[in-house]
């Protein structure tokens, strides 16, 4: 899919009848940060930067999507895939302020993203000239760090700053503002790009006195539990995980962001703890004597109650951004470190020395005893046997995107992922319209994987203008729709909070979805049984070519187990009884 | 509780922003701020008053701003032995026949008389918070027409004296 890379050098016939530009600068920076693919979309600001690009259009995959939000949760996808920074470009005023939900994301996710927004020309910035907007105003809450280039000297240095930046310590988002006089303007061959960044050195190794003192707790523990977050994707410590799990025999739970860190079959763990996570997850984490997090934050839809959680237990924290570390909750054993550099810290200097036979053998009760569950139909379909029709037939070796709501919270449980950068969903910041346009950024950084974006019918139509770049790059990625005809989380809440007040989440009417894909060219099908399903899915999935599956689900179904908005992480309801 | 903390920062333009709106953000509330140049070209010393509930909350202060990339160094020197000012302007009503009894009010404060017309005094102030406040009250019955104040600043003394303890080896005049 990535086409062979032409350096920029070859390009110079092409280029030497024009002196170089800001643009050529900064497209050669690109280069040299090893950027392979581009979401980018075209706008007055940025016309000297798109006419930069055409000239070395070899050099890139570039990507238009047909909306910005389309390419920068494209670039998400992308980067959670590929481990590498996601790469967007577009234009000033309205062209960025419709990033910010995808800026906003990556930064509560930890996605490294680098995005670049064309300006007005200095000249006139802040004269509220024609689509200015204060990018920087704007995305500076919302960024790991935000640049406006002023001075054209400084922008090959800023964009390896930025790549920098975004792909180490704890990744995110970084903006990079480019007045459109910079980009136009001949420039001189080269710059300097050494850069200095005194205070940002993120510490990576961990205190061997912290790992002494997780060992010493390990020790005399008798009911232990890891929790496993999106910091051990992140960092590529799964084998490590594994492994030290394995050695010391210490049941695990994930959080949403963390699914397939540690193998999702695996006998000692739990699954997905918090308000939607499994009983067996939830119970472990509320009964354990020592609760070692490795990656995560202790974000509110896990924790539940604080009171409540882990309430008797010594919390050990590994996390590479300090700040998180006794944010939420009170720890007692903060390490502050790399994922990988602190499991391998720990592989060495812990031996296997307590005994939680016992334990492991209550939580593997609970979660034999109370599994997920559902009832089946007949005939109909409900969401969750889909999602595990759709587990089955890809053996959990599919890329999976989900997009926010019900069907994601089903996709958590019932998609088991064995390995990391499998599993795209947003977490943080709970984005509706992430999943389809994140699916066309995983299958561009996976082109060979199957890639299914499970998305719900509301979702869908945030972001649905993209299925464009399907037909256009022949992108096969398998589209479920789980359509309930209703914005089935928010009916949801409605029936258990509001007394089935169904305020404006029932669609009365919906697009024909199956058309709607013919229009883009693009094979669609419409299934609404159980024998169907299970005969079609298989050649659909295995389609050479973009699918459109329109799954019609029985829209009553809620997600259990569940905790309550204010309860705690013991207080589960829809438990299996 | 009252915090002083101090922040070293990259003079990058939007670095006073972030930090600022980074305190809004999490619900901190600022007393005072002030920001200036420092010895080291390029850089910037913040000083932030804070008012946090909890200690857990301060850490989290601390913290957030460290995370910046263009801060440099935070510290919380509330505890510390410190040297901290801030300069006031205030602008009274008064007369000719006011003035020599003002300023002998004011001349315990080593304040100064910066502008004088028909019927206003304009005074400058320097020292501890707590000193600014004791004038500023002294002076309201005459009638305050405007008053400025810069915020705190402050550094750690040049030396710190072993045990730590609350530093009050130095008069509300001082
Ligand atoms: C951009 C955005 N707007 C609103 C919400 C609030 N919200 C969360 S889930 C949900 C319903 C999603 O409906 P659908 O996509 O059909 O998924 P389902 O829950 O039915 O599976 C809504 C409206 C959100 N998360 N994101
Ligand atoms: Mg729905």
């Amino acid at each position: 899919m990535v086409k062979t890379k032409i350096k920029y050098e070859d390009q110079e016939q092409v280029v030497k009848k024009t002196p170089k530009t800001g643009a050529d600068l900064l497209i050669e920076s690109l280069i040299d940060a090893e950027v392979d693919t581009l979401f980018g979309y075209p706008g007055g600001a940025v016309l000297p930067i798109f006419d930069a690009l055409y000239k070395v259009k070899e050099s890139f995959n570039q990507v238009l999507a047909r909306h910005e939000q389309g390419s920068i949760h494209a670039a998400e996808g992308y980067a959670r895939v590929s481990g590498k920074p996601g790469v967007v470009i577009a234009t000033s005023g309205p062209g960025a302020t419709n990033l910010v939900t995808g800026i906003a994301d990556a930064m509560m996710d930890s996605l490294p993203l680098v995005v670049f927004t064309g300006q007005v020309a200095q000249g006139v910035i802040g004269t509220d000239a024609f689509q200015e907007a204060d990018v920087m105003g704007i995305t500076t809450p919302i960024t790991k760090q935000n640049y406006q280039v002023r001075s054209i000297k400084d922008l090959p240095r800023v964009v390896k700053e930025a790549f920098h930046i975004a792909s180490t310590g704890r990744p995110g988002p970084v903006v990079v503002d480019i007045p459109k006089d910079l980009a136009a303007n001949p420039c001189e061959d080269h710059y300097d790009t050494d850069f200095n960044l005194p205070g940002y050195q993120p510490t990576i190794k961990p205190n061997p006195i912290q790992i002494k003192k997780i060992g010493e707790v390990l020790a005399t523990a008798k009911k232990p539990v890891i929790l496993t977050g999106a910091g051990i994707v992140i960092s590529k410590a799964s084998e490590e995980i594994k492994a030290f799990v394995e050695e010391h025999q210490i049941p695990v739970a994930s959080t949403l962001l963390g699914l397939g860190a540690f193998p999702g079959e695996h006998p000692l763990f739990l699954g997905m703890a918090g308000m939607h996570g499994t009983y067996a997850a939830n119970k472990a984490i509320y009964e354990c004597d020592v609760l070692i997090n490795i990656g995560a934050r202790f974000d509110d839809r896990l924790t539940g109650n604080l009171d409540h959680f882990a309430p008797s237990a010594i919390v050990a924290h590994i996390d590479i951004d300090p700040a998180e570390i006794g944010k939420n909750v009170t720890t007692h054993i903060p390490v502050v470190a790399d994922a990988k550099l602190a499991l391998n810290k720990m592989l060495k200097q812990i031996k296997a020395t307590g005994d939680y036979g016992e334990w492991v053998e209550h939580v593997e009760r609970n979660k034999q005893n109370f599994p997920l569950w559902y009832n089946n139909p007949e005939t109909d379909m409900i969401a969750q046997w889909v999602i595990d029709q759709v587990y089955k037939t890809t053996k959990g070796d599919a890329i999976v995107t989900t997009d926010v709501g019900q069907h994601q919270m089903w996709s958590a449980q019932y998609y088991k992922f064995n390995k990391p950068n499998r599993w795209v969903t947003s977490g943080g910041l709970g984005t509706m319209g992430f999943g389809f346009p994140a699916a066309i950024g995983a299958q561009l950084a996976a082109p060979d994987d199957t890639v299914v974006a499970i998305v719900g019918d509301g979702g869908f139509q945030m972001t649905l203008q993209e299925l464009s770049i399907l037909q256009e790059r022949g992108l096969p990625v398998k589209i479920i729709i789980v359509n309930n005809a209703a914005l089935g989380m928010v009916r949801q809440w409605q029936e258990k909070f509001y007394e089935k007040r169904y305020s404006e989440s029932v669609f009365s009417i919906q697009p024909d979805f199956v058309k709607l894909a013919e229009a883009y060219n693009i094979k669609g099908a419409k299934i609404d049984n159980q024998a169907d399903l299970a005969k079609k899915l298989p050649e659909l999935i295995a389609y050479d070519g973009p699918v459109l599956i329109d799954c019609r689900v029985l829209q009553q179904e809620n997600v259990y187990p569940m905790i309550a908005p204010g309860k705690g992480i013991h207080e589960m309801i829809g438990v299996k009884p | 509780m009252r915090r002083i903390i101090t922040a070293t920062v990259q003079n990058r333009s939007g670095v006073l922003n972030r930090i600022t709106g980074l305190l809004q953000k999490r619900q901190f509330n600022i007393e005072s701020i002030s920001v200036g140049r420092t010895e080291v070209e390029g850089v910037s010393k913040i000083t932030i008053v804070v008012d946090v509930d909890a200690s857990q909350k301060l850490e989290q202060v601390t913290k957030q701003l460290n995370k910046q990339i263009d801060v440099l160094k935070v510290s919380d020197i509330t505890d510390k032995a410190i040297v901290a000012r801030e300069l006031a302007l205030i602008k009274i009503v008064s007369n000719s026949q006011l003035r020599a009894e003002i300023q002998g009010i004011i001349e315990p404060f080593r304040a100064i008389v910066i502008d004088v017309s028909k019927d206003s005094l304009s005074i400058q102030v320097t020292g501890k918070s707590e000193k600014v406040e004791a004038l500023i009250d002294l002076l309201r019955p005459y009638g305050i027409k405007e008053l400025a104040r810069t915020g705190l600043t402050a550094f750690q003394r040049g030396q710190q004296p072993q045990a730590l303890q609350e530093n009050n080896s130095f008069s509300l005049l001082n």
